[in-house]
């Protein structure tokens, strides 16, 4: 136990280059080649940017490509035409400083909850001993201390989903994709893991794309939204919340007059868009 | 207070005369099992030794489960003169040999050759259907090619062995690769794993669950090739000692033998079962004990 109080995970590691995390999409296109050959179109025309350290929520109806935009950011893949750029730099290869969350956590099932947090500084090459040590630390403070040698199958939902924050979180990346996050989780859990994250964000201001269903959970939790049409997805429209940080309660924000008028204001332009997916997809399958 | 306290008093004896009762029954039904299964066992023996005794069936073709028993003992206590080339735990020790050798390369082989292929589209369609060719072959029949090509040695019956062993692990090995999950093969790409990291942290310890469960069915095949390659031609072996059986119209002798292999392979099975215990304990507990049968 002695081993967390020395080990502090120093805050400038990877911070250098966080003032260059800048993210921008500009005009960026993304097809795919479906089984059956044809070319299926994903995003078109996607520009946004997300300052460092910005917390930029994406919303939109299902299939608009926002999943698309995360792998073209963090480099798993490539975009058709136009660019995307991290701090100034063409993504080629996988992005510097970035870490990934899923809604299915990609944790890895035969290690322990601490070999899963310790997996970021393993492959980064640093020494067993300590990225154990730095590990030890995030699952403390993602307050699983005493959980170290769970295995996944033994956790809660919440539980596996703080080991993925930890496991997230512990390179200090520049930037943090979160692709539904907290998409599974029950209400309850969703409301505390989203304070977690706030809490977690302020103390290491990563630049967030944060993907969601939820248009009060991008509301609560970010700076900047952005609005994403249905099928192939492109940028309706981006809404800057002026809410004060720190931001408090998750639940208790909703109350606020201003949080209303942000989320009335976005769903106007979200609704029509969801009805027209939604239309679409059962035209289709009708 | 004395209120709660009496009621969660009451409620623990309840709780335990029913965890009494549950254990009892638990151990009735075990009980009942297994009494059950040496019945099964004592019928179709007693029943066996009763149709040959009798004369419904000719012992001299179908045996005779005291024949056996009397054939076994020989086999045990004679010696050097048990059989004509040797003592009974030679032959064993002989099959045995070949079956782990080839075990072992076929298996290593399997794996190694399943998570390239799996970690390699192009080279997984290159030799995708030449591999299915390979094992569309009836590939017992090699083994007369072995003889042909290594002489009557040990050689032979540990590569028919392997290549038997080979193609069922292989098998798993490539679809366990392919199984990996992507988010989770993304997230690690992502975090900055290199390839080999990504083989060794991912890759192998995801299919591990496939890799083990053709084990196996692999060793059973081991013994098979080594027990083919012996009876197509050797000096010595378990093999050997049923086909010198059949050529004396002695079926009490292949019998007896068939029954050794028979603990062989379930002490294989016995031991393959702690390795997977061990190698694959992080995973939650009922699958592998419902499987267990």
């Amino acid at each position: 136990m002695a081993v967390r109080d020395d080990v502090v995970t120093s805050p400038a590691a990877g911070r250098g280059d966080r003032a260059g995390a800048r993210i921008e999409l500009s005009g960026v296109t993304k097809r795919f080649l479906t089984p059956s050959g044809e070319a299926f179109t994903a995003t078109r025309d996607v520009t946004f940017a997300v300052e460092p350290g910005q917390f930029c929520a994406v919303v939109g109806p299902t299939g608009c490509g926002k999943s698309t935009t995360l792998s073209l950011v963090s480099g798993l893949d490539r975009p058709s035409e136009g660019s995307v750029r991290v701090g100034g730099h063409e993504v080629d290869g996988i992005t510097e400083g970035t870490s990934f969350m899923f809604q299915a956590d990609a944790l890895l099932p035969w290690k322990t909850v601490l070999g899963n947090v310790a997996m970021g500084p393993v492959f980064r090459g640093v020494g067993k001993k300590q990225a154990q040590a730095a590990a030890r630390d995030w699952v403390r403070r993602v307050g699983l201390a005493g959980f170290e040698d769970h295995h996944p199958h033994q956790l809660s939902g919440g539980m596996r989903k703080r080991v993925a924050m930890a496991a997230a979180l512990i390179n200090e990346p520049s930037i943090l994709l979160m692709d539904e996050p907290f998409g599974a989780l029950d209400v309850q859990t969703k409301a505390i893991m989203q304070n977690e994250l706030l809490t977690l964000w302020e103390q290491l201001r990563p630049a967030v794309i944060f993907i969601t269903h939820d248009l009060e959970e991008a509301v609560a939790l970010a700076d900047r939204v952005v609005v994403m049409t249905s099928g192939p997805g492109s940028v309706k429209a981006v809404y800057d919340i002026d809410l004060p940080r720190p931001r408090g309660s998750v639940q208790t924000i909703r109350f606020e007059p201003r949080f209303l008028e942000l989320h009335h204001q976005i769903w106007e332009s979200l609704s029509e868009e969801v009805q027209r997916a939604y239309a679409r997809t059962t035209g289709e399958t009708s | 207070m004395s209120n709660t306290a009496t009621v969660s008093a009451t409620a623990q004896r309840a709780a335990d005369t029913a965890a009494g009762a549950g254990a009892r029954a638990l151990r009735r039904r075990k009980l009942l099992v297994l009494a059950a299964r040496l019945g099964l066992a004592a019928f179709l023996i007693g029943g066996w030794q009763f149709v040959t005794s009798v004369g419904w069936l000719d012992p001299f073709f179908f045996g005779q489960p005291s024949g056996i028993a009397q054939r076994l003992g020989d086999y045990f206590s004679q010696g050097d003169q048990a059989t004509e080339f040797g003592s009974y735990w030679s032959q064993i020790a002989t099959t045995l040999r070949e079956a782990l050798f080839g075990f072992v390369l076929g298996s290593l082989a399997g794996v190694v050759l399943g998570v390239t292929l799996g970690q390699n589209r192009f080279l997984a369609d290159v030799l995708g259907p030449y591999i299915k060719i390979v094992n569309a072959i009836p590939r017992i029949v090699l083994g007369s090619i072995f003889v042909v090509a290594f002489g009557i040695g040990e050689t032979p019956k540990v590569l028919l062995a392997a290549v038997l062993v080979f193609f069922v692990v292989f098998f798993n090995a490539f679809q366990g690769v392919r199984e990996v999950d992507r988010n989770i093969l993304a997230n690690a790409r992502v975090l900055g794993a290199s390839p080999l990291q990504i083989v060794r942290h991912v890759v192998v310890p995801s299919a591990l669950t496939w890799i083990i469960a053709s084990l196996h069915t692999a060793f059973g095949f081991a013994v098979v090739g080594a027990l083919v390659g012996e009876v197509l031609g050797a000096q010595s072996g378990l093999g050997l000692v049923i086909k010198t059986a059949q050529n004396s119209f002695d079926p009490n002798g292949v019998f007896a033998t068939m029954s050794v292999i028979a603990v062989i392979a379930l002490t294989a099975e016995w031991l393959i079962t702690r390795l997977e215990r061990r190698l694959l304990s992080w995973r939650p507990p009922a699958p592998s004990e419902s499987a267990a049968i």
